[in-house]
């Protein structure tokens, strides 16, 4: 499974601004904005349809904090298939 | 009267919180291991700073599942006094025992400075006896002290008098240059709605000798222990 981490569009995002900056001045002034996140790789054991209730719950109480982060969980499979 | 200081795997503020403590009349701190499970006998307690398992993930976000914290949410709730310092302000929003979120410096620079924060309140337990408008001169030391909180969240603060510290020049006027991460509406500390758990990004626990530059952080632990003397005394 895969877990996606990104800061909310009300949040400041300081290091994406940075990163924005340096693409501008790196030749691409299309670039109009920048926001950096995290990204999880999880490999569970057991059936995945089980785990995933409980790995959504963590996902909100553990690995994002939904006051400044949305968070998107993706199967492995689903984008194989 | 007993603090609890808090240890986490991390922390490295504990031994400044336990000595600043035990340096004042009348209190007396010991550490507690955050893996133990209750906090009773003590008067209040107190989250350290540090970087509690090395900031992994988030600042605060492993730490806030440590077995002492349901001791300390338990005793949050039944009103017990709660400082949160830096990183311990981390955990507390972590544990949603303090509403809003600490991310990175606007300037994305660790800051380590002498800062100005005025008294924000007429009546809170962390400010006993200080007036509002009060400057208290104390250091930060945090990559990670920008406050956040929706607009909702921003109002409640405002509204409920929640907003305890704001940074400000030496005059105490809150300037854009005052502010050392960027925090929304220069917030330094805050309390939740019952008043009884503290949040601070600046470290009071190093400013409680002159010879460190200022004492006005012995002021803000004696506050509190005015406030639970005040209220053992009702009690009784």
């Amino acid at each position: 499974m895969k877990v996606i981490v990104t800061p909310k569009a009300a949040v400041l995002d300081p290091q994406g601004a940075a990163v924005r900056d340096a693409m501008q001045h790196l030749g691409m002034p299309e670039v109009r904005s920048v926001r950096i996140g995290k990204y999880l790789e999880i490999d569970v054991d057991g059936d995945e349809a089980e785990v995933e209730p409980r790995l959504r719950e963590l996902c909100r109480d553990l690995l994002s904090n939904p006051v400044i982060e949305d968070y998107e969980l993706q199967k492995v499979e689903e984008e194989r298939g | 009267m007993k603090f609890a200081v808090i240890q986490f795997p991390g922390s490295n503020c504990d031994q400044d919180c336990r000595a600043a403590l035990n340096g004042i009349r009348g209190a007396e701190a010991e550490f507690v291991w955050h893996k133990e499970t209750s906090l009773d006998g003590y008067d209040a307690i107190v989250l350290p700073g540090g970087f509690s398992y090395g900031d992994y993930l988030r600042c605060g976000a492993i730490a806030r599942f440590s077995p002492i914290m349901q001791a300390v949410v338990k005793d949050a709730v039944a009103g017990k006094l709660v400082i949160g310092v830096c990183n311990g302000f981390q955990i507390l929003c972590e544990a949603e025992l303090l509403p809003g979120a600490l991310v990175r410096n606007r300037s994305l620079r660790f800051v380590c400075d002498m800062v100005t924060t005025r008294v924000e309140v007429d009546h809170s337990p962390f400010t006993a006896g200080l007036q509002k408008g009060t400057l208290l001169r104390l250091p930060v030391a945090h990559g990670e002290g920008c406050f956040f909180a929706d607009e909702a969240t921003l109002g409640e603060l405002n509204v409920n008098r929640q907003v305890i510290l704001r940074y400000v020049d030496a005059s105490g006027v809150a300037t854009p240059a005052a502010n050392p991460n960027g925090s929304i509406e220069h917030i330094a500390g805050i309390c939740n709605r019952e008043r009884n758990v503290f949040g601070l990004m600046p470290h009071p626990d190093r400013a409680c000798e002159q010879r460190l530059g200022s004492n006005d952080g012995a002021k803000i632990f004696e506050s509190m222990m005015r406030s639970i003397a005040g209220d053992q005394a009702r009690a009784a």
